[in-house]
């Protein structure tokens, strides 16, 4: 059977610009930062104190009733997904079981895939707190055999499931009753682009007519905080306002800032999508994934063979440097990532960097780790559908060695492709090229 | 054009019975236990005191360049080990061209196990009224917790090793869909061969939650077995005494490629994976579809695949945990999919012997597959010995059994109801 077509029908954003993808994307166009002082626990005493939170977020608005009291056993990173995946669903104007068992289907359950991007969801310090509490031995220390005997069923029953990565994915299939095949990847940064990438194949090679993918996840917590401060990946410096912290390939890019988010897209057969009058925001017509063997020593930066990701899904989609009109980066903030992958981009562009519009998310949003990419290749589906370019927030003037053409300002223009990648500390990488939807 | 085929020309493993392949096999067909008193940590007082440990297991005895991974976490050290053996048959070692461009790595591998003494510690002790004050823990957790600890957690980092050893560049994944990962790992891997994105993938998987969180976090959701009494028959599949599964660790890596490169290359074929499915049950996080309907979808996807008929497949691997659910689950999906036939295809779990691998549980399950059908031998399930009305197929109990084997199916479902399911042959050109 000849490959499917495969378009992106719609898109679930959870992120610290609000509920939507309508508020990242005005917040974008309006040169919004939503980076700020942390409120949600004191972080008074960590190197930095700034985040970007998701405000008045719960996943309860997004499951139905019955299934409200699973929320319980969600981490935030779980909620997150589940917000972003019902927004999705509507977004593209598929009803799914979360409709009611009357509800008329828009495809069959069994037709209908998932993979969701996560990362290692970080413990409930407190949770964990009143547990370990009731384990202590006369001079107040913790007692692993007082925990064995007892201690342990402090823990609700269902605990181990709230930190399972896949937990992601099959809360999401449960609530959409969506019963094709479901994958999980954990692949840090690159975890969307390549679930976006995986969940595009198996529509295109027909195990699935549309898959709910992307990637979740928060880190703005106290062990997210602390393993991302001993990497050296954050910004501690910036004495100026919160909101201008993150700045992704400017000139004063000195860390990142830590977000939460989500970001998934409804991938769909363009048969599908044409069948029903389904909008398209645009086709993925190239993906691949990338490695760089030395992302092994984490203390060193690297882009994660982004380069090598970035040629193998051009070539995948059968165009050149001079067709692209748009790249999508990760742009961490990070100076020594906004480099390497600024030398990843050059590789493969020369000098159509100069040329082609760039744009980083992150300095609106922060990291959002395995959520990034999935609100990454929202961002380009939205810019291909209206041919927008949004503005990169916070970036004024460009880094040493970081040549790459991004705008404070929007830019609206006439282009076809764009393209999208992310690496993981870890030294993996995924991107994907999008097309414009003729109208 | 016909799509590529995709072979396996290496393997290897570290696991509760064995470091090697050859030495897991025979204790597999011995019906060994590897099944023992856990060491990992002092768990004399959980209600749950066994489990299946790597034993002896000396990493730098395994691994050329063992320098290279002083952080590698307990998990990443048997995958390092596993890749080796596995290279090493596939020849690769001694082959100068491959295209490392061409090369993929494609990993089922769980989280690293947690700091467990500084974790607890810093939570402790910055306990105050009722909750963790966090300007107290942070100081105590900057100074007591170390940066590759915390890193090696993150499960992409046994690929990132594996990388580095075998100077990888081409595709990169890490799934982690728990029980399910490796499996669902393996069969990804081979659409990406399949498809022409890599000429070659490391693939497999790698876990251990044997330490106290790990085997907490089952102890609450009642999944373990308890039998401290009987420890060597504590883990009894598709038995009607079972009482959970028993959690084990390990590693198996699979080396994969296509039938073109291996001829070309002269590599030794050991088996040819000829198909693959998965489902969701999207029914509950906590239980299975109690019909087996997700298992079933993803055993018919699998056969459509490989455009094989159930009556073909001669050996079924199954997920077999040894949990009251899974295994009555399991063989009302195989009734379904295979009608009268699944009366009569041999069946066998072999985490009676091993315990369950959880994220490692399906790439090792593989091997035995491939071996069945070297040996034209089945592996058995042992502590077999109380049939269960609600089990009633042909579960190969306590001895191997001879059988022509050509074809074979490997199940994984993953709590939380990720299906995935396999289907090996062995060298079909064999002898032409």
């Amino acid at each position: 059977m000849p490959e499917r077509r495969v378009v992106i029908t719609g898109l679930g954003v959870v992120s610290p610009a609000g509920i939507g993808m309508d508020a990242l994307w005005d917040g974008l166009l309006a040169r919004r930062s939503f980076t700020r002082k942390i409120t949600a626990f004191d972080a008074s005493e960590f190197p930095t104190d700034l985040g970007g939170s998701v405000e008045d977020f719960s996943a309860r608005k997004f499951v139905p009733k019955s299934y409200r009291k699973s929320v319980k056993i969600m981490a935030r990173d779980i909620e997150l997904a589940v917000g972003a995946a019902d927004l999705a669903f509507r977004d593209a104007g598929i009803v799914t079981a979360s409709a009611g068992a009357d509800a008329e289907l828009t495809i069959e359950s069994s037709r209908i895939g998932c993979n969701i991007g996560a990362g290692l969801i970080c413990s409930d310090l407190d949770e964990m707190g009143v547990a370990l509490a009731s384990s202590l031995d006369d001079e107040g220390k913790f007692s692993l055999a007082k925990w064995g005997e007892g201690g342990m069923s402090n823990l609700t029953p269902l605990w181990l499931l709230k930190y399972l990565p896949n937990m992601l994915a099959c809360h999401v299939t449960i609530v959409h009753g969506a019963k094709g095949p479901s994958n999980t990847i954990t692949c840090g940064d690159a975890s969307a682009h390549l679930a976006i990438g995986e969940a595009t194949r198996l529509v295109e090679r027909g195990g699935a007519d549309a898959a709910i993918a992307g990637g979740a996840e928060c880190k703005l917590n106290p062990m997210g905080l602390l393993r991302q401060s001993k990497l050296n990946r954050l910004c501690t410096t910036w004495q100026g306002d919160a909101s201008e912290a993150c700045r992704p390939f400017d000139a004063q890019h000195a860390g990142t800032v830590i977000g939460e988010g989500g970001g998934l897209l409804v991938i769909e057969a363009m048969d599908s999508a044409k069948a029903r009058d389904g909008r398209m925001y645009a086709e993925v017509v190239g993906f691949a994934s990338a490695c760089d063997p030395c992302g092994i020593d984490v203390l060193e930066p690297t882009a994660g063979g982004l380069g090598q990701a970035v040629r193998a899904a051009m070539r995948d989609a059968g165009i050149g440097p001079e067709q692209v009109g748009l790249i999508v980066t990760h742009g961490t903030g990070v100076a020594g990532e906004d480099v390497c992958e600024t030398v990843e981009w050059k590789s493969v562009f020369g000098d159509h960097v100069e040329r082609i519009p760039a744009v980083a998310v992150s300095g609106s949003l922060g990291s959002l780790f395995a959520g990034a990419g999935g609100v990454e290749l929202a961002v380009a589906a939205k810019a291909l559908h209206s041919q927008t370019v949004p503005p990169t927030v916070n970036f004024t003037s460009p880094a040493p060695d970081c040549g790459l053409n991004l705008s404070s300002e929007a830019r609206s223009g006439d282009f076809e492709y764009a393209v999208s990648a992310a690496f993981s500390v870890g030294g993996q990488s995924g991107a994907c090229v999008l097309r414009r939807i003729e109208p | 054009m016909n799509p590529r085929r995709v072979v396996v020309t290496g393997m290897g493993t570290v696991n509760p019975l064995g470091h090697d392949v050859e030495s897991t096999w025979q204790a597999l067909l011995a019906g060994k236990s590897g099944i023992s008193p856990t060491t990992n940590f002092d768990a004399h007082t959980f209600p749950t005191q066994f489990s299946g440990e790597v034993k002896g297991y000396d990493f730098a005895q395994h691994v050329p360049n063992p320098d290279r991974h002083v952080h590698a976490g307990r998990h990443c050290r048997f995958a390092l080990g596993a890749a080796v053996q596995a290279w090493k048959q596939s020849g690769l070692y001694d082959y100068a061209d491959l295209d490392r461009t061409r090369l993929g790595i494609y990993l089922g591998s769980g989280e690293g196990s947690i700091d467990f003494d500084n974790f607890t510690g810093t939570i402790v002790d910055s306990w105050r009224d009722g909750k963790v004050d966090t300007r107290r823990w942070a100081e105590y957790a900057f100074k007591r917790m170390e940066l590759y600890r915390e890193v090696e957690q993150e499960s992409n980092m046994v690929v990132a090793h594996l990388a580095a050893e075998f100077g990888v560049r081409g595709p990169a994944f890490n799934v982690l869909t728990a029980c399910a990962a490796s499996t669902q790992a393996i069969g990804e891997a081979a659409f990406q061969v399949r498809r022409g994105d890599a000429d070659v993938i490391l693939t497999g998987g790698a876990h251990s939650m044997i330490h106290p969180y790990g085997v907490t976090g089952f102890i609450r959701l009642t999944a373990l077995s308890s039998r401290n009494d009987d420890i060597p028959t504590s883990s009894r599949p598709f038995d009607q005494t079972r009482d959970g599964f028993v959690v084990g660790e390990g590693s198996s890596i699979l080396v994969i490629e296509t039938l073109e490169h291996a001829r070309k290359r002269g590599a030794k074929v050991l088996g040819e994976i000829i198909g693959y499915g998965s489902s969701a049950d999207a029914f509950r996080v906590t239980d299975q579809d109690h019909d087996g309907a997700g298992a079933a979808a993803s055993m018919r996807a699998a056969l459509e695949d490989a455009g094989v008929k159930p009556s073909n497949i001669d050996y079924i691997s199954a997920h077999g945990t040894g949990t009251k659910q899974n295994d009555q689950i399991e063989t009302l999906a195989v009734k379904s999919v295979f009608g009268d036939w699944a009366y009569k295809v041999p069946i066998s779990s072999v985490k009676g012997m091993l315990g369950h691998l959880i994220a490692a549980a399906g790439a090792t399950e593989l091997i035995t597959c491939i071996l069945a059908i070297r040996d034209q031998v089945v592996p058995p399930t042992i502590n077999l010995h109380h049939p269960d009305p609600d089990c009633d197929l042909d579960y190969v109990p306590n001895a191997p059994r001879k059988v022509p084997v050509r074809t074979c199916m490997s199940n994984s479902f993953g709590f939380g109801g990720q299906n995935n399911t396999l289907i090996l042959v062995g060298d079909r050109d064999a002898g032409q």
